[in-house]
């Protein structure tokens, strides 16, 4: 058996999400190889050969590589998948772009978001906001798999394996990159960190958001989430938004403030291991998950809480 | 241009599922049922294009049991000319739904189809990518905005960091995220204009593609419960709290 992973990277260095998808493929079983398709990614391919179980990497670089466009990744990885068992991705917004794509030309069906890996044929998977587990068995010949970060440990670091280079695919593709709007920060990213203080509606603006969320999480070295009513409503960028259908996250401490806990906000947060509500509803729902609820107005208690740590 | 709408029938997004007690699945009996949330927005989005004079032709698409028709019409209402419902009681998995697609859009040819980015009940986010694929289109998927007057369709995207747009070769496929639009809500009148818009009625087997399911169900659980923890008088108990639970 053997299983190529697509690497998460951002072209300088490689997604700790990658190393969580390799513990993921150890439990499948097999020879393991990762893919680090990238422009100038270096960097990224050596730290993917240091992580503990890799059998090797291979490196494809060219500009066309550099966004991870799904076409020119299916038209690299459909010829390679002659050679493997498997294809497996970290569930981020890049394979959940590309992998299905994989899976029709391979004419499998493709296992998403998986929490749990029984062999080589079962699958645990959440379905209706994690409201149900399901297990699955795939009678597929080879299969295709997009993992859930928050579900595995990343396996660590002790590999040494060679890193080969691969030949780019042959255009022309359908569709080009034009621009993009990523906002650079220091702060530890959502779907990894430890700490993730979030904001609700009851922020009110963007401002107050910036004025009480955020200097909380700075005291905390903490990410910023929020929940979809705060993005809509434009008080977060999008990315920020956790839950069913944005992101998964599973920190040690998770701070929902003025969030109310609607089942698809709860799908995104309530694996994490201490949930902290503050809400001024005492029948808010949030509170049936969280270890430590304040019953208490977000725009007294939040300052409090900043200054008090 | 003719735009492709393909809408699924699910469980209402306010209702909270039920794991049937012996494992096989979740209790579907007598719950609300909906379109899916993004298909509406979808939906939403085409009708939008045919306002503004860019699309033709909105032709909503769904794979499902009869009642799917329902999902349909609601389509319709919002602004969709005409139905195709694949009718069939069996589930039909993202891979065969993709498939059945492919070869309605052989048979429509649209310039455009536009997919809902997840079914909330399989939680697949799959099916648009997939159709793409078996028609080597180019797709922008989680799209935030989509612009299609004329030449290359510009779709910006939501991604992990923020935001990215592509320029996409027609005919494509776009999948739809939260943000693109906020769908509105059929008319009485435009409920009444619905009932008389076509539906084709169609079976599976029509389409000459297999689409038996690959995956088998062995068991579908209740995920671990969590339990309520207790309530806080005040910041300073929680700040303690938090401190002796090692969590600051
Ligand atoms: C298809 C679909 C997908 C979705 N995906 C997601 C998702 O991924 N993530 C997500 O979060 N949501 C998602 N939602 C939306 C979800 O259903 C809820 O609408 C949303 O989570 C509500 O956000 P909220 O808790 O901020 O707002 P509200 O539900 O309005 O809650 C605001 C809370 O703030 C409290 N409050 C008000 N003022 C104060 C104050 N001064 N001090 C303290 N507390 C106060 C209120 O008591 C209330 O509980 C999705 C919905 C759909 C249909
Ligand atoms: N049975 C179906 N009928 C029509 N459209 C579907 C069906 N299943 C999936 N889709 C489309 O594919 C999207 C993504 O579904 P999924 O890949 O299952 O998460 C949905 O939002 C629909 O637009």
């Amino acid at each position: 058996m053997a299983i190529l992973i697509i690497a998460e990277h951002d072209n300088a260095s490689l997604n700790d999400v990658t190393a969580k998808t390799v513990t993921a493929a150890k439990a499948f079983g097999g020879d393991i190889d990762i893919l680090v398709a990238g422009e100038g990614a270096g960097d990224v391919a050596a730290a993917a050969a240091k992580i503990e179980g890799v059998r090797k990497v291979l490196h494809a670089d060219g500009a066309e590589f550099k966004q991870q466009m799904a076409e020119v990744m299916e038209a690299l990885i459909v010829p390679l998948m002659s050679g493997y068992d498997a294809l497996f991705a970290p569930a981020t917004t890049m394979g959940k772009n590309v992998t299905p794509r994989i899976a029709a030309k391979l004419d499998v069906m493709q296992l998403s978001d998986v929490i749990g890996i029984e062999g080589q044929d079962t699958f645990v998977r959440p379905i209706y906001a994690g409201n149900a587990i399901m297990t699955v068995t795939s009678s597929d010949p080879k299969k295709v798999v997009t993992v859930r970060g928050t579900a595995f440990e990343a396996a660590g670091d002790g590999g040494s394996a060679a890193v080969e280079t691969v030949d780019a695919p042959a255009g022309p593709f359908k569709s080009e990159f034009v621009s993009e709007d990523i906002v650079e920060s220091d702060r530890p990213e959502l779907a990894g960190a430890k700490t993730v203080v979030s904001g609700g509606r009851a922020l009110g603006s963007e401002e107050e958001f910036e004025r009480l969320i955020v200097p909380l999480a700075d005291k905390l070295g903490a990410a910023v989430g929020a929940s979809r009513a705060a993005v809509d409503a434009g008080y977060a960028p999008n990315d920020y938004q956790v839950g069913q259908t944005g992101k998964i996250v599973a920190p040690e401490l998770y701070i929902a403030v003025g969030i109310s806990g609607a089942i698809q906000h709860l799908a995104g947060m309530k694996d994490s291991k201490i949930i902290v509500a503050i809400n001024k509803d005492e029948e808010a729902p949030i509170f049936q998950v969280a270890d430590y609820g304040l019953v208490a107005d977000l725009f007294n208690a939040v300052p409090e809480l900043t200054d008090a740590l | 241009m003719k735009v492709l709408v393909p809408v699924k029938r699910v469980i209402d997004y306010n209702v909270k599922v039920r794991v049937k007690s012996d494992q096989s699945g979740v209790d579907l009996a007598n719950v609300k049922m909906s379109m899916n949330p993004f298909d509406e927005i979808s939906v939403e989005e085409a009708v939008r294009l045919k306002e503004a004079g860019t699309a033709t032709e909105v032709i909503a698409v769904s794979v499902g049991p009869q009642q799917a028709q329902e999902t349909i019409r609601t389509a319709l209402a919002m602004g969709a000319d005409r139905g195709i419902l694949i009718k069939t009681d069996d589930s039909v998995e993202p891979l065969g739904v993709a498939k059945l697609l492919a070869k309605v859009v052989e048979a429509e040819t649209p310039d455009l189809v536009i997919v809902g980015k997840q079914a909330i009940d399989d939680d697949s986010n799959q099916t648009g990518q997939m159709l793409a694929a078996m028609l080597d289109w180019p797709q922008g998927t989680f799209a935030s905005e989509v612009k299609a007057d004329g030449g290359k369709i510009h779709v910006t995207r939501e991604v992990d960091g923020g935001l990215q747009t592509i320029a996409l070769e027609g005919p494509a496929v776009v999948t739809t995220d939260l943000r693109l639009n906020e769908p509105r809500y059929a008319s009485l009148p435009n409920i009444m204009k619905a009932k008389k818009k076509p539906i084709d009625m169609k079976e599976p087997s029509e389409y000459g593609v297999d689409v038996s399911p690959r995956l088998n169900v062995v068991k579908v659980t209740e995920p671990p419960e969590r339990e309520a923890g207790e309530k806080v008088e005040d910041v300073a108990e929680l700040v303690t709290k938090l401190k002796s639970a090692g969590a600051i």
